[in-house]
């Protein structure tokens, strides 16, 4: 064990930064760019520097390093101004790995080196209004026509498919079968015809998921990525990755932008901040957040010996989710009657950065496995407790109950 | 002792909540949310008509002169639809402090049209980001005039009147003015909040004229006073809100189902919504309390006003948080109605004081209150 980088990771470190700071883009650069080109611009840059995607081979245009100095390049990109690409974060975090493991050399030296650069924005087409916490009890079927197979159904809550190049999907390809074994999974391009679109608006008043229609849409069986039947297993990997990218969420509301705002503002005639309740609360917050800062780093040092990412994952989206909402709530209480003024132009100090998360958060308790299903998925595949009794075991999926009558 | 409503309470009840079923379904707050609406103005005019805003007014000043009893009941009713009206600014604000502190003339002139709902009051007393002191008011009144702002007051730029709490040179540091609001030297500037549902605005006083309201230097304490009632009927209307998240999230789980089963037959579900129904109930046990003490002006009051209104705010954010996570994605989503909830339980948790500041409140009244 060892807190301090080693003379290799401090070199690392030193090269990042030193890149970092020469290359993030100026406002002047960016200037006219809306939030997508902004993302791209910083993207390529990126790519072409070989700075994106660093873990991925050269080939598909990583660098082939490891997750340490993954860490190392967050945490010095994290120091400097630089434009959000989380609309990458579906297509790198998710599809990508998923590709890596099941997609033909070809599609995989076709399709990686454009996500590493941030060509091509993916999204993920799994849930379904009768399958969210149970995926597997999704409905949209695909059938078989010669190389090909035609899809029909609806998927729901896909965040960025109103700009997303491709998808992953996974799809009902037998349903005389139990739920699990029917299933087939594929990536697709979203100009396919017979897609439809549809914005859902957020609580938090943006749409940033959507609804999407099938109406006979082809996809092409080279695009299938593993066995047919074999989608759940697939899907597992999109979703064992999906946990490890998300993380703890919550934006900047963060100890330290708390208690920057405890610094600022009043309890009776003095700083918040002097406040023994006020520290008591913003020390418990410190403690979480370093409890998970500490334990990702754990898991990476397990991954760097070759690991996949576990079940532990699941701790940082149930632990940061809530985290944040209460943080925010806090804030929001610490400010008073100012604090659910939600103006981001008119708030000098914060840019609504706290009630934009109060609004937001409730999206990421859910988002990506709910706190139910990540206690659920702790008890069951960390603790190994037994599983609650299941009605949709061994029977065909389309006898199992759906409450619909 | 009796820990019971009367019969006439539970009419009243009952008939507000058949009155707010009607009048105030979910499209109604829905339609101010989205709209440019300040407030459901026609619902006000029935509220009025029902004579709600005229409950607690002596029948001397055209009010009905029934008790706090009948009123806290109307509270939660309101709180149970989310009402979109300005009711708590004028009935438990403006009305209980020109109740406490008016002149014979000031209730003359105002009491009889808030009893009405013709003239719509509120209360401002925040100057800005934190919690608001005596000491550090710069809202001041020289010569009838008062000058300065106020911010994110609720229902502003609907009010006729407003109480303002200003500087004060002597006494408690404060005095209460009250300031009708169509005048020049007022001017009100909406702010965008996170509840579009309730009207907020900043105001600006420049010169306008305003009339001692009470004693001059005791409008801190008058302000504390009113705050202990208001805040025993806001968490009446914060205990509607909560059972109203908790009766939605029992309806969607159980017609919701997850692998072959309905969600609620899961226990982290169902110990969600018996969490839900415990802190609701607490709550609801501990605003009885506050509202016998408001009722017999109890000198526990204090006391009574701080336990009902933190038990409250905690049910409130919880129950709303957790009614949209019983939801799943669908409780994200602006076409559900959980958001509604979500929204009004932060404003209710601020409009008066935060809750750390009413635990305060409450751990000072127990040091002056035998009974605890
Ligand atoms: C902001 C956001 C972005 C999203 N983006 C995407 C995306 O890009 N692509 C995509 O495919 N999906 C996406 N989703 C969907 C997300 O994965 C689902 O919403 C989530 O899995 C929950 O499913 P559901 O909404 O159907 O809720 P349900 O599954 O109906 O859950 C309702 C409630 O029941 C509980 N519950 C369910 N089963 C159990 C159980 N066994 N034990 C205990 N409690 C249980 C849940 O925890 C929840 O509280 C997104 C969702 C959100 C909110």
């Amino acid at each position: 064990m060892d807190f301090e980088d080693t003379a290799e990771e401090s070199a690392f470190r030193e090269e990042a930064r030193t890149w970092l700071e020469a290359n993030a883009p100026t406002e002047k650069e960016l200037s006219g760019m809306d939030y997508m080109a902004r993302g791209k611009f910083w993207q390529k840059r990126k790519a072409d520097a070989g700075w994106a995607c660093i873990r991925w081979p050269q080939e598909f245009g990583g660098r082939g390093a490891n997750p340490i100095q993954q860490v190392i390049l967050a945490q010095e990109e994290a120091k400097v101004e630089s434009p959000e690409t989380g609309m990458f974060g579906i297509g790198q975090g998710m599809a990508a790995p998923t590709m890596m493991s099941y997609a033909s050399s070809e599609d995989q030296q076709r399709y990686l080196p454009r996500l590493a650069s941030g060509e091509d924005v993916w999204c993920q087409l799994f849930s379904e209004p009768a399958g969210g916490s149970d995926l597997a009890a999704l409905r949209t079927k695909a059938e078989r026509d010669g190389d090909d197979w035609i899809v029909n159904g609806q998927k729901i809550w896909t965040s960025g498919a109103h700009y997303s190049d491709y998808g992953i999907l996974v799809v009902r390809t037998d349903p005389n079968v139990p739920k699990h074994k029917g299933l087939s999974y594929f990536f697709l391009d979203m100009k396919s015809p017979g897609i439809e679109i549809k914005p859902i608006k957020q609580i938090s008043g943006e749409s940033n998921f959507n609804e999407v229609y099938f109406t006979d849409v082809r996809i092409p069986d080279s695009q299938r990525l593993g066995e047919v039947g074999q989608g759940w297993k697939v899907a597992l990997t999109t979703l064992m990755n999906e946990r490890a990218s998300i993380g703890a969420g919550g934006g900047g509301t963060r100890f330290s932008t708390v208690k920057r705002l405890a610094q600022s503002v009043n309890i009776n005639g003095k700083p918040a901040i002097e406040d023994n309740h006020v520290r008591a609360k913003l020390a418990n917050w410190y403690v979480q957040e370093s409890g998970l800062k500490f334990t990702s780093y754990r898991t990476l040092s397990a991954l760097s010996r070759g690991d996949i990412p576990g079940p532990e994952n699941s701790i940082g989206k149930l632990v940061g989710a809530v985290k944040s909402q209460d943080m925010a709530s806090f804030a929001i209480d610490l400010l008073e009657q100012q604090g659910i003024v939600r103006d981001s132009v008119q708030d000098e100090a914060f840019a609504a950065l706290f009630q934009d998360t109060y609004m937001s958060i409730p999206g990421l308790r859910i988002a990506g496995g709910t706190d139910e299903i990540m206690a659920n998925i702790i008890a069951e595949r960390v603790l190994g407790l037994p599983q609650e009794p299941r009605m949709d075991k061994g029977i065909p999926f389309t006898e199992v109950p759906t409450g619909s009558g | 002792m009796n820990f019971e409503f009367g019969e006439d309470q539970n009419l009243i009840r009952d008939q507000a909540r058949g009155f707010l079923n009607d009048n105030c379904p979910p499209e109604v707050v829905r339609r101010v949310l989205d709209g440019d609406e300040l407030y459901a103005e026609d619902l006000w005019k029935k509220i009025a008509e029902m004579g709600w805003t005229a409950t607690v007014i002596p029948e001397e000043y055209g009010g009905l002169g029934l008790s706090y009893l009948e009123l806290v009941v109307i509270a939660e009713e309101l709180g149970r639809a989310c009402a979109p009206v300005p009711f708590s600014s004028s009935v438990y604000l403006a009305t209980e402090a020109l109740l406490a502190a008016g002149s014979q003339q000031q209730k003359e002139t105002w009491l009889p049209k808030l009893a009405a709902g013709e003239c719509i009051g509120t209360l401002a007393y925040a100057e800005g980001a934190g919690q608001t002191c005596a000491a550090g008011l710069a809202v001041s009144v020289t010569d009838g005039k008062i000058s300065g702002s106020k911010v994110v007051v609720a229902d502003a730029q609907i009010a006729d009147m407003m109480i303002v709490v200003a500087s004060s040179a002597g006494g408690d540091g404060a005095s209460m003015y009250l300031v009708a609001m169509d005048q020049s030297g007022v001017s009100c500037e909406a702010v965008k909040t996170i509840d579009p549902s309730r009207n907020h605005a900043n105001v600006t006083f420049d010169g306008a004229t305003a009339q001692l309201l009470g004693n001059e230097g005791e409008g801190w304490a008058g302000l504390e006073r009113i705050l202990d009632r208001a805040a025993v009927m806001i968490a009446w209307e914060q205990l509607g809100g909560s059972d109203a998240c908790l009766e939605m999230a029992i309806n969607y789980a159980m017609g919701r189902y997850a692998f072959g089963r309905s969600i609620a037959s899961y226990q982290a579900i169902k110990h969600k919504l018996a969490d839900m129904y415990v802190k609701n109930t607490l709550a609801r046990s501990n605003a009885y309390y506050g509202a016998w003490a408001l009722n017999s002006d109890a000198d526990e009051l204090p006391l009574a006003a701080a336990t009902a209104r933190v038990g409250s705010t905690q049910a409130f954010y919880y129950a709303s948080k957790e009614n949209i996570q019983t939801h799943g994605g669908m409780g994200f989503t602006w076409e559900f109605d959980c958001q509604f909830y979500y929204r009004r339980s932060k404003v209710l948790a601020v409009v008066i004081g935060s809750e750390g500041q009413w635990q305060e409140k409450l751990i000072q009244a127990t040091d002056q209150t035998n009974a605890a």
